[in-house]
């Protein structure tokens, strides 16, 4: 079977989907905090291609999709860092960054 | 050229997909931060593809220069082996496999098989919107009116119909956003800082 | 039949990869004869016949037969990784550098941007080399390194910053022609915002570049040898590939944003376009007269760079270096506050100065710096002292010199 030679928006979009459901998979699966957090990048990043893919196939949301990327990137880059203090205090207190022991807070 | 282009997508598409399994399947963290590097390299690439050179080069210096250094510094800080890795149960595994591909099936089922955007215009030459680009984006982050054109949120663009110009700018989303980042940056350091326990013995 | 935006894709990328290999191959040469120079002795002097000019090309066929050591403890797949990425990272860059007018493989609108961007990924290998290599030395490396870069990637980028607001452009090609003409149209001398940025991004590129007095990831007397400590053979060399190609590259940007490009500055007028007009009619340019403007101007731009990485060299063998707490000081409480002050006093700058203020300003700053250019110059050419050729200088005489050390021997 020959893949169609034109490029559309559904090739990109699928993509994302890709790089959405990785992203979801590994915050599940993964322990450690800094692997969850790992995960919360690549689902921003597959919602950033869709916002891309679609800002350059629909003319009238040409800004849109570009203004929303960076927003969702500078965000994202404010996430990791406060995210990542957090696990420093977290490894601080507990010795561990695993997720699993972060129960004092259980009912 | 047009085949090139496409050749050009998937190479890059498929290695970027694979790298962000990668980073799922992979036990040694480091190793995971590697792979996703890769991937939001790859990302990269893909916005360049799409002609989105300014957000393709933010995806760079900020994701891949920063975040990401970020991340693996936080590896190195919070490691105890020299090469850490976190076991998860097998259980686990098929549960959470199970459930991705589920959610990929539904989700690429949903792309493919939507009509609305079948039609839509092909993207323009890279050449030709390339600098248009960058300059409307400041425009509209600087608040110049009539930099974004109107669109109705859900839909999309009706081709009878030009794109039209209205007052729409991302003046204050842009002002929120780097008092956000401030705000960030103090809050950071004052969670990440040195404490010192009173009375504490290591 | 390939189509032709491939092929000039491939020639330009082939040609860039040849170009960096073969600075870094002189660079490397120029190095080590300039650390001999400094430190009073020759430097390489017998491959090649006369000074040494064969050695890099020897070091490069003996690191080439080198065993590849890969270290027992280390992670072989981020080990065997690293030193590609660091060595992506400077050359992809290039792509984005103009060399002449119209001489650049990607004339892109957002070039510096680019530059920068692609630059700040080159970290990532250095990392991933300190860590894989499973040595606490290289670990040590790895972690200064990602500091260090994050850190000063901040105020290098806000230094950028200043000339990209004079020209209103990004477009590295743009902010050249805009210094076309005599040498006051640079923009070092074109206010005192623009002068003090050009020693501000200088500082930070050479710390981006890990360069002395900057270079904690690789601090010979503490760390054996930081991050490349376990490397060898062709992997080591090819962090030096990336070294040198990124030291001329932060170069390259400098004489676009500060030194006025490929334009001399000692002519009016920009050379390729106007050899065309002469070497043509009015109607019809003469592709022969831009071919042979360009080919100076490239000339001059390479110069011009070249010059700026022997000032790091320079640099490099004439101060120590700074503790890593220094290190960090220096960006965080020094070059960060002047760079975003120079950001802010050269958008109010001409807006707040009459136009005879600015331009008589720019005049005194080029003349000033000129002349002390050219005296600097001349105090070089006729410094006293004892030709090489002569022999020894008198204090090492007097060293050889019997009973001299003779408490030491006895």
């Amino acid at each position: 079977m020959n893949p169609p030679v034109e490029i559309g928006l559904t090739h990109y979009l699928s993509l994302g989907a890709v790089m959405f459901v990785c992203g979801a998979v590994c915050m599940a699966t993964k322990r450690n905090a800094i692997g969850i957090l790992m995960g919360v990048e690549l689902v921003l990043n597959g919602a950033n291609i869709n916002f891309v893919a679609f800002a350059a196939f629909n003319p009238a949301f040409d800004i849109e999709g570009q203004v929303f990327a960076l927003f969702v990137i500078v965000l994202a880059a404010a996430e990791a860092a406060v995210a990542l203090a957090i696990v420093l205090n977290f490894y601080n207190n507990h010795m561990t960054v695993d997720v699993d022991t972060a129960e004092e807070l259980k009912g | 050229m047009m085949e090139f282009q496409a050749f050009l997508f998937y190479f890059v598409a498929i290695l970027t997909g694979l790298c962000a399994i990668a980073v799922v399947v992979t036990q040694n963290i480091v190793r995971s931060a590697a792979w996703l590097m890769f991937a939001l390299a790859g990302t990269s690439v893909i916005f360049f593809l799409l002609g989105a050179d300014f957000v393709a080069a933010t995806q760079l210096i900020v994701y891949v220069g920063g975040t990401l250094v970020l991340v693996v510094f936080g590896v190195m800080l919070t490691a105890q082996g020299p090469f850490i890795s976190m076991k998860t149960g097998a259980v686990e595994w098929a549960m959470s496999t199970l459930v991705g591909l589920l959610l990929v099936g539904v989700l690429i089922g949903t792309i493919v098989r939507d009509p609305t955007w079948k039609d839509l215009p092909k993207p323009k030459p890279t050449e030709a919107n390339q600098s248009f680009n960058s300059v409307a984006l400041g425009e509209s982050l600087l608040g110049v009116e009539e930099a974004t054109p109107e669109a109705r949120l859900t839909g999309t663009f009706d081709p009878r119909t030009a794109p039209r110009r209205t007052r729409m700018a991302y003046l204050l989303p842009f002002e929120i956003v780097s008092v956000h980042l401030l705000v960030v940056l103090i809050g950071a350091a004052y969670l990440a800082r040195a404490k010192r326990r009173r009375g504490a013995t290591p | 039949m390939p189509p032709l935006g491939l092929i000039i894709a491939v020639v330009s990328v082939v040609a860039l990869l040849t170009f960096v290999a073969a600075s870094a191959v002189f660079l490397i040469w120029v190095e080590r004869k300039v650390a001999g120079r400094i430190q009073d002795r020759l430097g390489p002097t017998r491959v090649g016949g006369k000074f040494g000019w064969l050695q890099t090309i020897a070091d490069g066929m003996k690191l080439l037969v080198k065993e590849d050591i890969i270290p027992g403890s280390a992670d072989q797949f981020l080990f065997r990784l690293g030193p590609y990425i660091a060595f992506c990272g400077a050359f992809v860059a290039f792509i984005a550098l103009p060399f002449g007018n119209g001489v650049v493989a990607l004339d892109m609108n957002i070039a510096i941007f680019f530059m920068l961007a692609v630059m700040s990924t080159e970290v990532f290998g250095i990392i991933m080399a300190g860590y894989g290599s499973g040595s606490k030395w290289s670990l040590f490396g790895g972690m200064r390194e990602a500091a260090q870069m994050v850190s000063y990637e901040v105020p290098m980028a806000i230094c950028v910053l200043v000339p990209v607001i004079v020209a209103g452009s990004m477009n590295l090609s743009e902010i050249a022609r805009a210094q076309t003409g005599w040498i006051y149209q640079w923009y070092l001398f074109r206010d005192p915002f623009t002068f003090c940025a050009f020693w501000t991004y200088f500082c930070c590129a050479t710390a981006s570049c890990k360069r002395a007095p900057f270079d904690l990831a690789e601090a010979e007397s503490e760390l054996v040898a930081g991050f490349h400590t376990e490397y060898s053979g062709l992997r080591w060399s090819f962090f030096f590939m990336g070294e040198y190609g990124a030291m001329f590259a932060v170069s390259g940007i400098a004489v676009h944003l500060f030194l006025g490009g490929w334009n001399l500055g000692l002519v009016p007028f920009e050379l390729s376009d106007q050899f065309a007009k002469w070497m043509g009619t009015a109607s019809e340019p003469s592709m022969v007269g831009f071919v042979i403007g360009n080919a100076i101007n490239v000339i001059v731009f390479i110069t011009k760079g070249m010059l700026l990485v022997f000032v790091m060299i320079w640099i490099r063998w004439t101060l120590p270096r700074l503790r890593i707490d220094q290190v960090m000081m220096t960006c965080l409480k020094y070059l960060l506050p002047i760079s975003c002050v120079l950001l802010l006093g050269v958008s109010f700058w001409h807006l707040a100065m009459p136009s005879f203020v600015l331009q008589g300003l720019r005049y005194v700053l080029a003349t000033v710096c000129v002349l002390w250019f050219l005296w600097t110059v001349r105090q070089v050419l006729t410094a006293k002292g004892t030709p090489l050729s002569q022999g020894m200088p008198a204090w090492w005489k007097e060293a050889e010199a019997p009973g001299y050390g003779s408490l030491t021997r006895t």
